[in-house]
């Protein structure tokens, strides 16, 4: 909300600075957004008087002027045809930046003739668009006065961000009020003197509601006043308006406007010859319909308020008057309404009708209850003032809806809360200030909320506002006491899997991404999502329209927008949430990435190499390995969900029922729909579904370590081509479980020379002695043994 | 038959051809020529059974001698030849050094995961643990419960995204703040507690500085004492830590959030050189963070008592922070995965903050 320093001080008798007020401002919760101080951006600009004006010598639309600056006469050729002898202008010397055309003034040579300044028009001072000539001042305003002063624009205009909780604040008074309360002046008494009426008002104000006990419009103060003259409102208030950017319209809405923003009480005047019969509020009838004052016609529905006459709605209460019955330059005869109007259902019709207005922006908020009467006396007294004519005796419907209560606020509370001490004579005297009816009992204050202040609802708001007013700067920092004299660790598993894996993966060379939780339905669908409850019902684009079922295909996404950026050789990760439902047991943590394009960038070295399945299979390994999973145990086996290569894809797992994670090269079909260009190898690891750790000890088991040298023996087997090489590694391991460390797979071969669909596998089986050295008929022995067990688990029988 | 005079003329004729040899077979002649089977120093060995007594342990003594001087050049001058092969070999040998390493790419961190970890850290100091809550939330944990009733203004300021309805009519919504957490993780735990709670949240606005996705990290704190003051203390030795710098400008300004009560906002110094943001000095102000003591009534939400628990929280912007602290322009640019972005602002994965070491 903006105001002027001036206009503040109608209400706030103090000497403080602008940057006084302002910091203030701040601190009491209501943000300074922004100060526009004329009289510091129009500084270079001053009074002058033009001692003559002759015609140019060369240039029949110019003349030249001698100027009579604070700095002595200077010659300036102007183009302005009310340049004239005697004048008394605004001057800019050369050298002065000129906000309007944002030229720097240069002493310059026109037509021959030397100028070294300029006489300025209203627009070259940005103040209006007005260039029809120079600025022709009253004749009586000494030369070297500041522009701003001679313009009375000397006002500095301030603008306020107010958060919800402070309609007081939505008028200028509520904001002296706090100033006030602050200690920067004192808070002038209202006038709000009755006006006496002389006649009983000719329309009679009725309010239709079902319920009288809660009704949208609980109270409606009237008042006719006839022979009023309508016009242009004089310059003191049309300054201010202008000042804040209201553009002013005629003295009776600029008088709307004005209590608007000095009290927070919007006010509207209807001209009451185009009044039919008698003014009554009351719900809308769904249809009815309402020509607005922004010249829009509305449709309303039965949950709307509305003000009528006989004839139909005239105004939508508490949002915007009608067109039909607005006062115009010939209005003579007017009736003012004050009226208050629930704000719930205030908010309701202005979303509804996406009208934003100056009267539901403070009706939504809540205004004073109990300013009715008050706010009809001062916009009466402004009417007669501005615009002559005589007022009828008040009209008054219903009551104020009655909003008293009060709290007790404890005497050490301040400090208990609020971590700042402060005597409970402060205390009462900061609250006094700001409204509050404040009585010491026991050791507290017992405080009467003021109507203006619907968002106080107990102790805690009594603490903030003597918060606020001390200053939360003030409130001394207290250290928080430490549980422990070392800090114990406080990550839970899941999150030390989550910096486990991400740090795995960045050491593989992935780069981290972080995509949007959403993606376009077409991508989810091909993911396993789309399912309705995880479609947004207002996404913000159809691209981001669904929640996302996989990591894999925003990083695909991804991948492509980075390929057509030249950069073929992508390797991406993402650790986030997935949703699989609306619950938050379907929302599972998963760590994934892709690669595409070279494995190993092309290098002289000449070990360049595509990506493929294995890629995707090691770094799956990799970030389980890293985030603690059992690799021991984990089962490998063939085929993955749809969106992977069928086969070329692996699913790795602890049993058919806990699947940790898939692996392989993205289905082409996938890729197409996407279109990106592959080949891609992606793998997405569900972290969630890694079991805890069983082994919570810090102390390893001892090491065994055999002092015997390990004996390693190959063996080349020829098998299925279908047989996989897991199963034969696991039977030449069962072979003699004490015996054999480790095997090995070093070869896999196809070719025609092993017959048709046929494979080679090698192993290298180490056999560790334990107690002694093996004998050549022990290894032997295990050497057949594994042949054994080989051939009985695949068929595969030894290559000659 | 053996005199001293021979051995000395047998001697030097041997040490001399020795020196003199060309090459590696020359000197095997020359040592099977002495030491072989058949050698002039073998051959006098044999004749030491025909002399007697004192005469054949002097020559044997003498011999002996000569026999591992003998030994001994060769041995040098085979050494020799060895190096001098070794360096022969070495000349030709040669590699342009120049030429690259062997690729190894180098990965990243992304900043907002970097920055979780550094407020983790700093907060694991202060025994607040990492709470989660799901990101798909019911209305009553995003607003309700957080006191912002159905027709609270501030819920329309929230530009909320909501799911497709239920046929109940009701619809859950993507959590606009990290705040649902602190009704969680009442529901679940007996005060004293200390949680941060680090995460997505999203709002459907889509602008130069907003994007419908953003992190936040929440801080909760409650206990039977816990009052404003520590919450100051608490946020400015959080910006001295996480910014790293010893002193802060900080400026605490009342304000206004529907889940606290009293409310501030907290502004942090700073001032733009070369239209870079340089924190913690300078006249300006930027406003990082919206705090205050919890609400009675989300406490009461919570499930807690509000006449015996109380407390603060908090919520900062977490890639907001990030980039305050690193310098990065554009908050667009975190969720494009622009591998140039992603290389040029992430971090190494071996940089992982701690305090004893430092957090950057």
């Amino acid at each position: 909300m903006k105001f002027t320093l001036s206009w503040l001080k109608d209400h706030l008798d103090t000497d403080a600075s602008v940057d006084e007020i302002a910091a203030a401002l701040t601190d009491n919760g209501l943000e300074v957004e922004e100060i526009d101080n004329m009289a510091a951006q129009l500084a270079p600009f001053k009074v002058a008087k033009v001692k003559e004006a002759r015609q140019h010598p060369d240039a029949d639309r110019l003349r030249v002027c001698d100027v009579i600056t604070a700095d002595g006469e200077i010659q300036v050729v102007c183009g302005a045809p009310n340049a004239r002898t005697g004048m008394t202008g605004i001057f800019a010397p050369a050298g002065t930046h000129i906000p309007g055309t944002g030229v720097d003034l240069e002493v310059g040579v026109i037509r021959g003739v030397e100028s070294a300044g300029m006489l300025c028009s209203e627009r070259e001072l940005m103040i209006s668009e007005d260039h029809d000539g120079i600025i022709d001042l009253d004749d009586s305003l000494p030369i070297g006065m500041p522009a701003a002063e001679a313009l009375g624009l000397d006002d500095p205009v301030i603008d306020i961000a107010i958060t919800p909780n402070r309609p007081d604040a939505l008028g200028i008074y509520g904001v002296a009020r706090d100033l006030a309360a602050k200690g920067l002046g004192t808070l002038k008494p209202l006038n709000a003197e009755p006006v006496k009426g002389t006649f009983t008002s000719p329309i009679s104000v009725d309010l239709k509601f079902d319920d009288p006990g809660n009704t949208p419009c609980p109270q409606f103060v009237g008042r006719y006043i006839r022979g009023v003259k309508n016009g242009p409102s004089p310059d003191w208030l049309q300054r201010r308006l202008r000042a804040i950017g209201l553009r002013p319209i005629s003295a009776l809405v600029d008088i709307t406007n004005f209590v608007t923003y000095a009290y927070a009480r919007p006010l509207h005047v209807f001209d009451a010859a185009k009044v039919h019969g008698n003014i009554h509020a009351r719900l809308a009838r769904p249809g009815e319909k309402l020509q607005a004052l922004d010249g829009k016609e509305y449709e309303l529905d039965g949950e709307m308020t509305v003000i009528a006459d006989d004839n139909g709605p005239e105004a939508l209460g508490g949002i915007m008057g009608g067109e039909p019955s607005g006062c115009l330059p010939e209005t003579t005869d007017v009736f003012l309404e004050v009226a208050y109007f629930d704000p719930v259902r205030t908010a309701a019709t202005g979303r509804k009708l996406n009208i934003l207005s100056d009267a539901r922006y403070r009706f939504e908020r809540g205004i004073d209850p109990e300013f009715l009467i008050d706010g009809a006396e001062i916009g009466t007294r402004l009417i007669l003032d501005l615009c002559g004519g005589e007022a009828s005796h008040l009209v008054i419907a219903g009551q104020a809806p009655d909003t008293a209560r009060s709290y007790h606020l404890r005497g050490d509370r301040m400090q208990t809360l609020g971590g700042i001490d402060v005597p409970v004579k402060e205390q009462a005297r900061i609250l006094t200030d700001l409204g509050f009816t404040v009585t010491e009992v026991r050791a507290g204050l017992d405080c009467a909320v003021p109507p203006w202040r619907p968002d106080v609802h107990g102790e805690a708001d009594l603490v903030e506002e003597i918060g606020r007013i001390v200053g939360l700067d003030n409130v001394p920092n207290a250290a928080m006491d430490r549980e422990h004299a070392i800090a114990r660790p406080t990550l839970t598993p899941l999150q030390n899997r989550m910096i486990a894996a991400r740090r795995a993966l960045a050491q593989r060379g992935f780069n981290e991404a972080v995509t949007w939780s959403f993606l376009p339905a077409k991508h989810a669908e091909l993911f396993g999502g789309g399912q309705p409850e995880l479609k947004l019902a207002n996404p913000i684009s159809s691209e981001l329209s669904d929640m996302r079922p996989s990591l894999i295909a925003n990083l695909i996404e991804a991948a492509g927008r980075n390929i057509d950026r030249g950069f073929g050789d992508v390797g991406l990760f993402e650790v986030g949430q997935v949703y699989a439902g609306d619950k938050p047991e379907d929302e599972t943590l998963r760590a994934a990435g892709m690669r595409r394009g070279q494995a190993i960038a092309r290098n002289w070295t000449g070990s360049a190499r595509a990506v493929d399945a294995f890629d995707a299979k090691a770094d799956a390994l990799a970030t389980l390995a890293a985030a603690g999973a059992p690799t021991a145990s984990l089962q490998i086996v063939q085929g993955a969900p749809d969106w992977f290569h069928p086969g070329r894809s692996g699913t790795i797992q602890l049993g058919p029922k806990n699947q940790l994670a898939w692996f392989g090269e993205v289905h082409p079909r996938v890729l197409d729909a996407m279109d990106v260009k592959g080949p891609m190898a992606a793998f997405e690891v569900v972290l969630d579904n890694i079991p805890a750790a069983r082994n919570k000890s810090a102390a390893r088991p001892a090491l065994k370590a055999s002092d015997l040298m390990a004996v390693k023996r190959d063996f080349a087997f020829i098998v299925d081509a279908e047989v996989a090489a897991d199963k034969l590694i696991r039977a030449a391991k069962g072979a003699d479980k004490a015996l054999i460390a480790e095997v090995a797979l070093f070869d896999a071969f196809t070719g025609a020379s092993l017959g048709e669909d046929k494979k080679s596998l090698a192993i290298e089986v180490t056999l560790q002695p334990r107690d002694k050295t093996l004998t050549d008929e022990e290894i032997d022995a295990v050497a057949a043994r594994v042949v054994d067990q080989v051939q009985k688990a695949t068929g595969g029988t030894l290559r000659g | 038959m053996t005199d001293s005079g021979e051995l000395t003329a047998l001697r030097d004729e041997l040490i001399s051809a020795i020196d003199g040899a060309g090459d590696e077979a020359a000197l095997e002649a020359l040592r099977v020529s002495a030491l072989g089977k058949k050698g002039a120093i073998s051959e006098r060995m044999k004749g030491l059974g025909k002399l007697d007594g004192e005469a054949r342990k002097a020559a044997g003594q003498a011999l002996n001698k000569l026999k591992d001087e003998v030994g001994s050049a060769i041995a040098a001058r085979q050494a020799d030849f060895k190096a001098a092969a070794l360096d022969e070999r070495l000349a030709t040998e040669f590699v342009d050094v120049t030429l690259p390493a062997r690729p190894e790419p180098a990965g990243t961190i992304h900043p907002v995961s970097q920055v979780w970890e550094e407020v983790v850290q700093i907060f694991a100091d202060l025994g607040f643990s990492v709470a989660e809550g799901p990101h798909i939330e019911t209305d009553w944990y995003n607003f309700g419960a957080l006191n912002i009733p159905d027709d609270h203004p501030a819920r329309q300021e929230h530009d909320t995204f909501y799911l497709n309805p239920k046929e109940d009519g009701t619809r859950m919504v993507l959590r606009t703040h990290t705040s649902p957490v602190q009704i969680r993780t009442m529901e679940t735990t007996q005060p004293p507690i200390r949680i941060i709670a680090p995460g997505r949240t999203f709002r459907s606005d889509s602008d130069q500085t907003h994007t419908p996705m953003f992190h936040q990290v929440e801080g909760l704190v409650l206990d039977e004492s816990t009052h404003l003051g520590h919450l100051k203390w608490c946020l400015e030795e959080f910006c001295k830590a996480f910014f790293e710098l010893d002193e802060v400008k900080m400026r605490f300004r009342a304000s206004h959030f529907p889940f606290t009560e009293p409310s501030m906002e907290v502004d942090i110094g700073c001032s733009w050189v070369d239209g870079q943001v340089k924190i913690g000095v300078g006249d300006d102000w930027l406003e990082i963070l919206g705090s205050g003591m919890v609400h009675p009534n989300v406490i009461r939400a919570g499930g807690l008592d509000p006449e015996k628990i109380q407390g603060f929280a908090f919520g900062v912007g977490i890639d907001r922070i990030a980039m305050l602290k690193y310098g990065i322009p554009d908050l667009r640019a975190f969720f494009e995965s622009d591998l140039r972005w992603l290389r040029h602002y992430g971090f190494s994965s071996l940089q992982r903050p701690n305090l004893a070491g430092g957090l950057s």
